[in-house]
């Protein structure tokens, strides 16, 4: 469930340019300057010009067929389309038996080592023993970051010196997962731009790693993404979706944005399902995504 | 996924071609092409407004009209009216008295305490005396991460755990002042332009630091926000100028002329690397181009010339010029080549190819290169340094040994024959970019 944070993260996207689509689509008739106007909208929230251009065709296509005239009408069938965009079927969930082992990854700063500790908090309030894994051997203080935050939240990190090989820490975490009864384990990796070759092959190898020790691991890989991002989010989760079949999507600092666009194109041209926002910085701003929820928070009134 | 500028006024233009000078709704239809390419290049949506109706009055005027080439007319107005329009790159102005200020803000993750590192590093190389002060006291482990950047380059850091971030200000100078140091670069917190409390810390700090320069930080993949960010960055706190970060993806980096356009301030540098060393300064003609989808050329100049040692490139050039370059130094010359990047995305930066490195995908060009490597891999090095010796039994035993077939084998020995030829041809610059794209 949303909490009250993400409503009033989507405040703020509501009083920009979705509260204007809903002010636009409030009333008066359908014509060019609508269609128009919408569309400069929309690509305003970073939902992206191909996304864009594909919801509005769809829509002047039914209103010309069902004969509508009524903006009002327009707006009923935008929401019900991008509720559409971002409804998927049930992502992969943690079960009973065995190590759940999640793999996390993204460009630089994207919000990924945050994420996993908020993540970690989410199992543990749902009674899971959680083991994060800190194979982002390579920036400067990752490794103090991911431990700190396991003080906090009172969770073990396995983790080898800075410049060590992250595949080693992979292979030692999930050893120590099994050993000691854990049932998920958070794995943080480095950030990475996703043009860099070397870096995606080695993502590749981090995940072979992980299948060698448990072999349906990692049953999940969470991409984070940056809600501030443009329409390079798209290009980030095509090329990670192909390195390492990223099976669900974290929007990080969506309290930043008055967008959140972003998610309807990765969505809508990807398919991938976005699972969960974060909404600050702090171990509780975590919401799993609603598709109902989120759409109709950006068009409530306010 | 995004179709690049060029090809589409190629699109447009084809069509004008046959109709000859541009009339005004011609100049429209090309303008929309533009207006999306910059769209979906990041840029605000109210800065490409106003950006196409300047072009927009330079392309209908006489200028287009009367030209024979209006095609090539408007890239030129587009490219150039970008070109201005980014402007100048800034220099750091650090004329006032020592110790020198600078601080660096802007969002969460936007790469403020790496480039702080950068920046010592570069200016220590201009002969100043930095030091680095870590004020970020909240987010876990900022202050052990400034440390342990500026251990690697000897610099040394100021920073206390517990203080507040002003009271670190006012200390880190009067160290400044005692050590003698020249220049004080201050990382702050990370924060959001739409949070009041810690904007209000940011005009305090710098109200305490008087800094010579605040430089905003922001990364090449922002977004529509670009805009309100910058907005409130230079209201809120004054910035003196703009460094981009993480330009070394393929963000088209649109941001930067949003935030330019805004705000008023000049780009600095560009980030390029997650190392110390990866700080470059900033060509507007460039940063033009590759908002516009048109390659960038200069770039791949640039990172051939950084990834072949000096040493190696002068060892080949003295073997080219000679005419004794071999399959061993080919060998060694594609491991330098593979460096720099997928071929795909290496072939996007020349301008011309961007539409054929996609309809390759990037498996297969680096599937070639993989190939070709591995064929290479197979020889002995007397084979690689006489090739003429490669007769059919050997052929034979190079297919095999790399997975491949004998015809593929002929057709690398064909190439580099080819190589050969065209390179004894050269008048030979530093880097030989033909032999890359003759692979
Ligand atoms: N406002 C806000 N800030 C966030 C959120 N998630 C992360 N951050 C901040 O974003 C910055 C980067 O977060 P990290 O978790 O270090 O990002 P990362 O992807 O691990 O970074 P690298 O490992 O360096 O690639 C930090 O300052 C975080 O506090 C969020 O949901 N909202
Ligand atoms: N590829 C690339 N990565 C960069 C560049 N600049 C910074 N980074 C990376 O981006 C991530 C975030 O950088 P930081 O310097 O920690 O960012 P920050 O703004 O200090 O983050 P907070 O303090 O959490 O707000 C790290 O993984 C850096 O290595 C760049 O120019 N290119
Ligand atoms: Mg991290
Ligand atoms: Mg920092």
């Amino acid at each position: 469930m949303f909490g009250k944070r993400v409503q009033q993260s989507l405040t703020r996207t509501r009083h920009s340019y979705f509260g204007r689509i809903r002010g636009l689509l409030a009333r008066g008739e359908v014509n060019e300057a609508l269609w128009q106007e919408l569309e400069e909208l929309l690509i305003q929230a970073d939902v992206g010009v191909g996304t864009t251009v594909a919801l509005i065709e769809a829509l002047r296509e039914r209103v010309d067929k069902e004969g509508l005239r009524q903006a009002r009408a327009v707006r009923e069938m935008l929401k019900d389309d991008l509720k559409r965009v971002v409804t998927f079927s049930e992502s992969p969930r943690c079960r009973e038996d065995g190590l759940w082992v999640i793999l996390v990854v993204g460009v630089n700063g994207s919000g990924k080592t945050t994420s996993i500790a908020k993540l970690a908090r989410y199992y543990q309030d749902k009674g899971r023993k959680v083991l994060l894994a800190a194979a982002d051997t390579f920036r400067a203080a990752a490794i103090d970051q991911l431990k700190i935050w396991g003080q906090r939240l009172g969770v073990d990190v396995v983790a080898h010196q800075p410049g060590g090989d992250p595949g080693a820490v992979i292979y030692d975490a999930i050893e120590a997962g099994q050993a000691r009864d854990a049932e998920v384990l958070i794995i943080d990796t480095a950030g990475r731009l996703h043009t860099k070759y070397n870096l995606m092959e080695e993502l590749k190898k981090l995940r072979r790693v992980a299948a060698g020790r448990v072999p349906e691991a990692p049953q999940e890989v969470i991409l984070v993404l940056d809600a501030t991002t443009g329409q390079n989010a798209l290009t980030q989760a095509k090329y990670f979706q192909e390195a390492v079949e990223v099976t669900g999507v974290f929007v990080a600092k969506l309290d930043g944005t008055a967008k959140g666009g972003i998610v309807f194109a990765i969505a809508k041209e990807l398919g991938i399902p976005i699972q969960y926002v974060g909404t600050g910085e702090r171990l509780e701003d975590l919401a799993e995504f609603d598709a109902e929820e989120f759409v109709e928070g950006l068009f409530a009134e306010s | 996924m995004f179709e690049s500028l060029t090809e589409r006024l190629q699109g447009v233009f084809k069509k004008l071609a046959r109709k000859g000078k541009l009339r005004e709704q011609d100049v429209d239809e090309a303008l929309r092409e533009v207006r999306l390419a910059l769209l979906e290049a990041d840029v605000n949506y109210q800065v490409v407004k106003r950006f196409v109706g300047r072009v927009r009055e330079r392309a209908v005027g006489v200028e287009v009209m009367k030209s024979l080439n209006p095609a090539q007319q408007v890239v030129k107005i587009v490219h150039g009216e970008l070109t201005t329009m980014l402007g100048q790159p800034g220099r750091l102005d650090l004329s006032g008295p020592s110790p020198h200020t600078i601080m660096l803000v802007g969002l969460q993750g936007s790469g403020k305490t790496t480039t702080a590192a950068k920046l010592a590093l570069h200016l220590r190389q201009e002969g100043q005396r930095p030091l680095l002060v870590a004020t970020d006291t909240r987010r876990p482990a900022a202050m052990a991460q400034l440390e342990v950047l500026g251990r690697e380059l000897e610099i040394p850091v100021y920073g206390e755990e517990g203080g507040s971030p002003v009271a670190i200000c006012a200390q880190a100078l009067e160290r400044a002042r005692k050590g003698a140091y020249s220049v004080a670069i201050l990382d702050t917190q990370g924060r959001l332009h739409i949070d009041q409390k810690l904007m209000g810390e940011l005009v305090e700090m710098k109200d305490r630091v008087s800094p010579d320069e605040v430089l905003l930080v922001a990364d090449a993949m922002t977004g529509q926000d670009a805009v309100r960010l910058a907005q409130e960055f230079h209201q809120q706190v004054g910035l003196t100028g703009l460094i981009l970060t993480k330009i070394d993806g393929d963000a088209r980096g649109g941001a930067a002329l949003s935030i330019r356009a805004v705000s008023g301030v000049p780009i600095k540098f560009l980030g390029t690397g997650e190392k110390p060393s990866a700080l470059e300064a900033f060509h507007p003609d460039r940063l033009a181009s590759r908002i516009l989808g048109m390659g960038d050329i200069l770039t791949l100049i640039e990172r051939a010339e950084a990834s072949f040692e000096e040493e190696e490139a002068r060892r080949v050039e003295e073997k080219l010029r000679t005419a004794t370059f071999d399959l061993e130094d080919f060998r060694q010359q594609l491991q330098q080549v593979k460096r720099m990047g997928p071929l795909s995305q290496l072939m996007e930066m020349i301008p011309g190819f961007a539409s054929l490195s996609r309809q390759l995908p990037q498996e297969v060009t680096d599937q070639q290169m993989k190939k070709i490597e591995a064929i290479i891999n197979s020889m002995t090095s007397e084979e690689r340094r006489n090739p003429r010796i490669i007769g059919g039994s050997r052929k034979r035993r190079i297919a095999r040994g790399s997975g491949t077939t004998i015809q593929e084998v002929n057709q690398l020995l064909g190439q580099f024959r080819q190589m050969q030829k065209l390179m004894k041809r050269l008048t030979f610059g530093r880097v030989d970019i033909s032999s890359i794209f003759g692979t």
